[in-house]
């Protein structure tokens, strides 16, 4: 068996250091927001000439006063993906299309193009951040009906806990937030909850078996006959998050990022917030007799 | 847990059976009605465009509470209360009256069987509201009327947008509405939206009224801009002739002039109208006007009687197909504005599925070497409702022609890594059961009942965070939480009936047997 709860001290110091710091980046730094939620045009192009790279192509589009263009590579050399803002001209596709091709001739696939006005990507970022707080809510009425409410608090924080440490890590490394991220985040809200209740339905079981064990020596012993569970189930979804991660192409990336970091945090949590809550919260046998009778 | 009659194996293997052909119905082409069935790629898949239009309802209103403004100003003059100081800005328009006529306004305006009122028998409620404030009354649209207009515009501007997609021949758009100021375009197979979108981006207001020199016109006029050049010209307010009045207009090659033209015929009323302005105006400059500019405007030399007759403007071929297309399909009540647009190009919806496809069936090799290397017999019996699994939930998507997303291939291999969880927790109780009890029956059925609970649990939470999804997002996302939800339906049918079915079989073979998982 693993003595877990000799480290709940010290896992919570550092939970509780990583959400600081997560919400630290979220004020300070804030989101890198792609065009869902910030309005603006995305065009991804391929050439079918190795000399164009991303400072020539990025030249040629400065010199068509488009604001503040971003090119970049996407996924391979002859690849590029164009951000720009909110433009008023409602042709500046075929605009660009004919600056690319008078600069380097007709040499450009335009695979993907994507516009949004700024409307439409406030309308989507209210209703991402709907669809997070609803799926956050429904998880707390769900596991209040189904639990007593110390355990109702232990997952949700773990649940808050995951969803701001990932939001934290995509703050610090600048990755983007469209709408996937959001498919993604709710995922991981079913996922890290999906981990908690299989534990705590344990703790419960072993609450009514056991009256005499101390609710800190009683997780540790749920954490350790759920673990091979928990492991075997989150290395079976990392791998199949690792090969759209690495093969599903560049769209899914960002999504299966989220993913893979939130399965992570996900495991952590279930295991070092959400039990040592009920420890704080001193949870004994007669937390869940009373609702018993 | 551990009993499964003859009629209930026979049962699961049908099931099992119908959604395995189901989803080969995809790859090959059944002669059946029911197995005929596809899934449908979604855009982002096969390529296509996406466009998302709003309607521009102010030029609407604005128009309606002009004509309302002649409308109250008879209304009233047959009452013998003169309106004052009448004044249109922001959609609102005031007025005021003499002191002693005030409560008659407010009185009229209320009335529920007044004339002005004619929305309150239809709806039960006004349409427009007023409000008096230092003896000046403010008319505006009321919630409900605001409603009514934006809806019955939306409901014609659908019609419109409809008959010109369906001019150019895409193959099925879907057009669909959204809100009540919205429409939804999705052309499939579409690489480049251009001419679509510049032909949904105009109004296509037609109408021909005459050319005047001076301000003496009794029904106003105005200044209007040439389409191709810089030069202005005054032109009567009078509508001789609109769009509305027009049959069939066609591009055509003009043998005199070697000029492309713009062919029409106009309806009864508007041959009768356009005969007469055409035998009183000779000599005078008729203007054609489209969306407030003129196209062109040439001077009446004959008496028009047949109802038919040509635009020039100066056209190439394109561009006098797309006007003929533009008249043909009729007018928009208002403006409309592309508000979003997606585009995937026909190779990289290609390059999406292939890539999905190779990360599938990675993802699940991996995931069925780890889970066989784990449990050996019961990683196989895993495995193969793994994969029956997998088939179901295909067929399931096929039964429904649900639409396939790039994020919905995700959902399939997250589903094949989640749906493992249900065994793991089955495998594991037992294994704990096994402990303590030397019977493997009483162990596996024991398993099977005590994490019951848990599995459940684990699914409902997931399948909470897919029905927010499904209900929140849009398109591909849509496809998303799509595949993820009906996922652990399928994975449920799978884990508690074919996997416990091989179970069961393979047990009652080795109930002796010792440390069997």
């Amino acid at each position: 068996m693993i003595a877990f709860n000799r480290y709940y001290n010290k896992f919570n110091i550092l939970s509780i250091s990583l959400v600081t710091i997560s919400l630290f980046f979220l004020i300070f730094k804030g989101l890198n927001f792609g065009i869902d939620f910030k309005g603006g045009t995305l065009i991804e192009l391929r050439s079918n000439e190795s000399k164009i790279n991303t400072s020539s192509l990025r030249d040629s589009l400065n010199q068509m006063n488009l604001g503040d263009v971003s090119v970049k590579n996407f996924g391979n050399e002859t690849d590029f993906l164009i951000k720009f803002e909110n433009n008023d001209n409602k042709n500046v596709i075929e605009e660009i299309k004919v600056k690319l091709d008078k600069s380097f001739g007709n040499n450009f696939n335009f695979r993907r193009v994507e516009n949004v006005g700024p409307k439409v990507s406030a309308e989507l970022l209210k209703s991402g951040i709907i669809a997070i707080s609803v799926a956050l809510l429904l998880m707390l009425f769900y596991i209040w009906i189904r639990f007593e409410w110390q355990f109702s608090l232990g997952a949700i924080l773990a649940l808050f806990h995951d969803v701001i440490v990932t939001l934290g890590l995509f703050s610090l490394l600048g990755l983007e937030i469209n709408l996937s991220i959001i498919a993604a985040v709710l995922t991981i809200v079913g996922y890290s909850m999906n981990d908690t209740v299989v534990i705590f339905d344990r703790v419960r079981e072993n609450l009514k078996k056991y009256s005499d064990i101390k609710i800190f020596e009683l997780t540790n012993i749920s954490i350790n006959e759920t673990l091979s569970r928990t492991l075997i189930t989150s290395i079976t979804t990392l791998l199949a998050l690792l090969s759209i991660f690495f093969f599903g192409g560049e769209i899914l990336k960002g999504f299966s990022l989220a993913m893979i970091f939130g399965v992570v945090f996900g495991t952590y949590s279930s295991i070092y917030i959400a039990n040592t809550i009920l420890v704080r919260l001193n949870v004994t046998q007669r937390t869940i007799l009373k609702e018993d009778n | 847990m551990l009993y499964f009659t003859k009629l209930r194996i026979i049962f699961i293997c049908l099931i099992s059976l119908f959604f395995i052909l189901l989803t080969f119905s995809n790859l090959f082409n059944f002669n059946n009605e029911l197995f005929k069935k596809k899934i449908n790629l979604g855009l982002d898949l096969q390529g296509g465009s996406y466009l998302l239009l709003e309607i521009d309802n102010s030029p609407v209103i604005e128009q309606k509470l002009q004509n309302l403004t002649i409308t109250i100003k008879n209304y009233f003059k047959e009452k013998n209360i003169r309106i004052k100081n009448i004044n249109l800005t922001d959609q609102k328009l005031s007025f005021s009256v003499d002191e002693q006529f005030k409560q008659i306004i407010l009185d009229e305006f209320t009335d529920e069987n007044s004339t002005l009122n004619p929305y309150y028998q239809r709806f039960k409620s006004h349409q427009l509201d007023i409000i008096e404030k230092n003896n000046l009354f403010n008319v505006s649209y009321s919630k409900q009327g605001i409603i009514e207009l934006k809806t019955s515009s939306q409901d014609q501007a659908l019609e419109i947008v409809r008959r010109r997609i369906d001019e150019i021949g895409t193959n099925e758009p879907n057009i669909l509405k959204r809100g009540n100021d919205r429409i939804l375009v999705e052309l499939p197979g579409l690489d480049d939206p251009m001419r679509i979108k510049s032909l949904l981006g105009k109004t296509a207001n037609l109408t021909f009224r005459f050319v005047t020199n001076s301000s003496e016109d009794s029904f106003g006029s105005e200044k209007l801009k040439y389409e191709n050049s810089s030069e202005e010209a005054m032109v009567s307010k009078r509508i001789i002739l609109s769009g509305d009045n027009l049959l069939d207009s066609q591009p055509r090659m003009n043998n005199e002039t070697n000029e492309t033209v713009v062919s029409f015929t106009l309806d009864r009323t508007g041959a009768k109208r356009f005969g007469k302005a055409t035998s009183t105006g000779i000599g005078k400059q008729l203007a054609i006007v489209l969306d407030g500019k003129i196209i062109s405007a040439p001077v009446i030399r004959d008496t028009i009687a047949s109802g038919s007759g040509q635009i020039s403007g100066g056209f190439t071929f394109q561009s006098a197909t797309d006007l003929a297309l533009l008249l043909r399909s009729g007018a928009l009540p208002a403006p409309l504005n592309i508000i979003e647009e997606r585009t995937v190009g026909p190779d990289l919806g290609q390059d999406s599925i292939n890539a999905g496809i190779i990360a599938l069936m990675i993802g699940f090799s991996l995931v069925i070497l780890f889970i066989f290397i784990k449990y050996k017999v019961f990683g196989l019996i895993t495995n193969v409702a793994l994969i029956i699994n997998l088939f179901i939930l295909i067929g399931v998507l096929t039964l429904f022609e649900a639409t396939l997303t790039l994020p919905g291939i995700a959902g399939i291999i997250l589903t094949v890594g989640m749906a493992v969880d249900a065994n793991v927790l089955i495998f594991e109780r037992i294994k704990e059961e096994l402990r303590n009890e030397k019977n493997n029956l009483i162990a596996f059925d024991s398993g099977y009942t005590k994490s019951r609970t848990a599995i459940l649990d684990a699914n409902i939470t997931t399948l909470l965070a897919a029905i927010i999804l499904f209900f929140m997002g849009s398109g591909p996302i849509k496809g998303f939480s799509l595949t993820l939800g009906v996922g652990i339906f399928t994975t449920l049918f799978s884990v508690y009936f074919i996997a416990r079915l091989l179970t069961v079989l393979y047990i009652s073979k080795n109930k002796e047997k010792e440390g069997l998982i």
